[in-house]
């Protein structure tokens, strides 16, 4: 078996051991897929791991992203007006992988692209192109038997989002299925939104490690280095995105197309972010 | 496939608990949302039990709604197209002007049940924010409204109509700037403000418990029809008949006659310009079975997953899917699903107002379009029930605009 396909949960529970004998938390760093167009995405894909990324999530563009902000709607509009799609996405990941055996990839979206593409043939394209989890922002635990235990047979990590809203009742089904680590989103609302308070995250993680003994990302709201190293006291790693995406935004020339600034301006925001993260706890 | 005994003893009996109909329905939401979902599961089946529930909402109805609305024999248009006696529902002359207030005022005292404080909607044709901004004046909640920017533009009356209600309205310019971006909204607002918040969704579709709770709350359309059909006919109908866009007025009627095996169940979708054009909103005809906005249904959308923009002369037909019933009885051919394109319902806007002195909407002039390929090929002893779902007013200017008269 190549490096490439060794299962994805392998590769997401080695770089949390590794994290956690580093004694830091991680970063975990959102991108859409083929924003603002394929190349430029690889670039900054590619860029991210030595600017301080720990983990990537890959957003696969859809045209109506429910639970998404502003920041990240506008990135799945670019990426789809470039002309991607899911097929794309994969060999992205494929292109990743050739370089980086290492750094685990989630591909996080909603489910109609993923229905189309058919679930058997997606995962086993997934997980050749060395994808390591799911994250589906519509598929709740009460709808498990479509896609998340089919991923989990296939030996990925269906990684699962509790919520304010998830209390002790609720808990126990969302950790049920799930594997990788727990992503908890710490604001009721859309990406990019409002932030969680450390008095929240605290009482929050109190709750999810109650129920769960993976490790657990907490996202939603954060924004600068200062808010990573906030939450990374507490959680096990911190999640941006409409953060980095906005970056990538503010990097476009007045045709929104990529500049030569574009890759340097996110890995410049990651590199900051990472710091802030590396240093909370020291 | 749960289709086939249930097709056995009744077409009533679903959805099952998980809200499926068949392959179609379920709970495709976010996770913050799925305490939300669950909470109002409950809360509507406590409330469907509970005589007082039932009790309020039959005042509401009938005092404030004006129901029982008539079954009005269309005779002119009956002659014109010498064939099946042609019957519509007046949903139209109902206290706003369509069906769409059934559903408010069953949803509203759900919410006021639940202790929610503040109302959530989405629109297309404004026909559904007029309604819920109407139901939440007169109960006294603060009420925001989801609205497409394209559809604000072509339905400013309905606008004004929901800000002079004490509505607030929101315009929604972000995907296609018409009804499914209107719903996302909704949905972000909903995911934002969950703790005092009640979404009223407009039509037979979206998460479980929505489809079966709108269509109930809509069934009050088939019931009185039945009972009214009888009393002028003595008999069913041949053929219902109804527009559909998401399908709540079209389900309110059918659902009571689906178990009167002899009575053929009809929906008419927007075409659009064509659904060879691929400018239409015709998901039954033209799309496949797909997830969005809660529920797995028929959708319109391209070879990777992404949803197509819906185009009809209707708002109120201008979106790309359709409640997962409808896409439940198309598959086991209970119901048939006929396309009609923005021309012919124009004709067919401008014959019923001229035969019969009634302007409909666009949305149900598709189904009067239907009538008019039908009717003259059926029997002049069969009967044709169709829903006139709402009254045509709010369509002047678009009519107007498609005709090329100034006004």
């Amino acid at each position: 078996m190549s490096d490439a396909i060794i299962g994805g949960q392998d590769r997401i529970a080695k770089r949390f051991a590794k994290l956690k004998e580093e004694g830091r938390a991680g970063l975990v760093t959102f991108i859409t897929a083929g924003d603002p167009d394929p190349e430029a995405s690889f670039e900054i894909l590619k860029a991210l791991p030595a600017a301080g990324a720990d983990v990537i999530e890959l957003g696969m563009p859809f045209t109506d992203p429910m639970a998404d902000g502003p920041a990240i709607q506008e990135a799945s509009i670019r990426a789809l007006a470039a002309g991607m799609h899911m097929r794309k996405t994969l060999s992205l990941v494929r292109g990743f992988r050739d370089q980086d055996h290492e750094t685990p990839i989630i591909l996080m979206g909603y489910y109609n692209p993923i229905y189309i593409y058919g679930v058997a043939e997606f995962l086993e394209d997934a997980r050749n192109a060395g994808v390591d989890g799911l994250i589906v922002v519509d598929l709740p635990p009460e709808e498990d038997a479509e896609l998340c235990v089919p991923t989990v047979e296939k030996g990925l990590s269906f990684i699962r989002l509790t919520t304010p809203t998830s209390d002790d009742k609720r808990l126990p089904k969302l950790v049920q299925n799930t594997s990788g680590f727990v992503y908890y989103v710490s604001v009721a609302g859309v990406t990019g939104a409002g932030s969680a308070t450390n008095d929240q995250i605290v009482e929050a993680m109190a709750r999810l490690r109650r129920h769960t003994d993976l490790p657990i990302a907490v996202g939603f709201g954060i924004k600068n280095a200062t808010q990573a190293a906030e939450v990374a006291r507490q959680a096990d790693a911190a999640v941006v995105g409409s953060a980095i995406v906005s970056k990538i935004a503010e990097s476009l020339d007045e045709n929104g197309k990529a500049t030569d600034k574009t890759a340097s301006m996110v890995t410049g925001l990651v590199r900051e972010l990472a710091d802030g993260v590396r240093n909370a706890r020291s | 496939m749960t289709s086939a005994p249930t097709a056995l003893n009744s077409y009533r009996a679903l959805p099952d608990p998980d809200g499926h109909f068949g392959n179609f329905g379920g709970r495709f939401v976010a996770e913050t949302l799925m305490p939300l979902i669950l909470e109002l599961e409950q809360a509507y089946k406590d409330a469907r039990k509970d005589p007082a529930f039932q009790k309020e909402l039959d005042y509401y109805l009938k005092h404030y709604v004006g129901r029982a609305n008539p079954l009005y024999f269309a005779e002119r248009l009956t002659e014109h197209l010498g064939g099946a006696k042609i019957y519509f529902k007046r949903e139209d002359l109902n206290h706003t002007g369509a069906h769409k207030i059934n559903n408010c005022i069953g949803q509203i005292l759900l919410a006021k049940r639940m202790g929610k404080t503040r109302i959530i909607a989405e629109t297309g044709a404004g026909q559904h924010g007029v309604a819920t901004a109407t139901v939440c004046a007169r109960f006294g909640l603060p009420c925001t409204v989801y609205m497409g920017s394209k559809d604000i533009e072509r339905q400013s009356p309905n606008v004004f109509r929901m800000r002079l209600l004490g509505a607030e309205v929101k315009p929604v310019k972000s995907g296609s700037c018409s009804l499914k971006d209107a719903m996302n909204e909704a949905l972000r607002d909903w995911v934002t403000n969950v703790e005092d918040t009640f979404y009223i969704i407009g039509t037979a579709a979206g998460p479980h418990p929505y489809p079966e709770l709108v269509r109930d709350f809509q069934c009050v359309i088939g019931n009185e029809a039945k009972e009214q059909i009888l009393e002028q006919e003595g008999r069913l109908p041949d053929q219902v008949i109804a527009a559909v866009g998401g399908g709540s007025n079209a389900i309110g009627l059918f659902h009571p006659f689906l178990d009167d095996k002899d009575i053929e169940v009809v929906g008419v979708e927007a075409a659009g310009h064509g659904v060879h054009t691929g400018k239409h909103a015709a998901s039954l005809s033209a799309g496949k079975p797909g997830v969005l906005h809660g529920n797995r249904t028929y959708l319109l959308m391209d070879d990777d997953g992404q949803i197509k923009e819906a185009d009809s002369i209707s708002a109120g037909l201008d979106y790309p899917g359709i409640g997962p019933e409808h896409s439940w009885l198309k598959d086991i051919g209970r119901a048939r699903y006929e396309p009609i394109t923005d021309k012919e319902a124009l004709e067919a806007f401008k014959l019923c107002s001229e035969l019969e002195g009634i302007i409909p909407a666009l949305e149900c002039s598709h189904a009067i379009a239907q009538i008019m390929k039908e009717a003259p090929k059926m029997g002049k002893d069969k009967i044709i029930l169709m829903c006139l779902s709402g009254r045509g007013d709010k369509d002047i200017f678009t009519v107007a605009e498609a005709l090329g008269v100034e006004l």
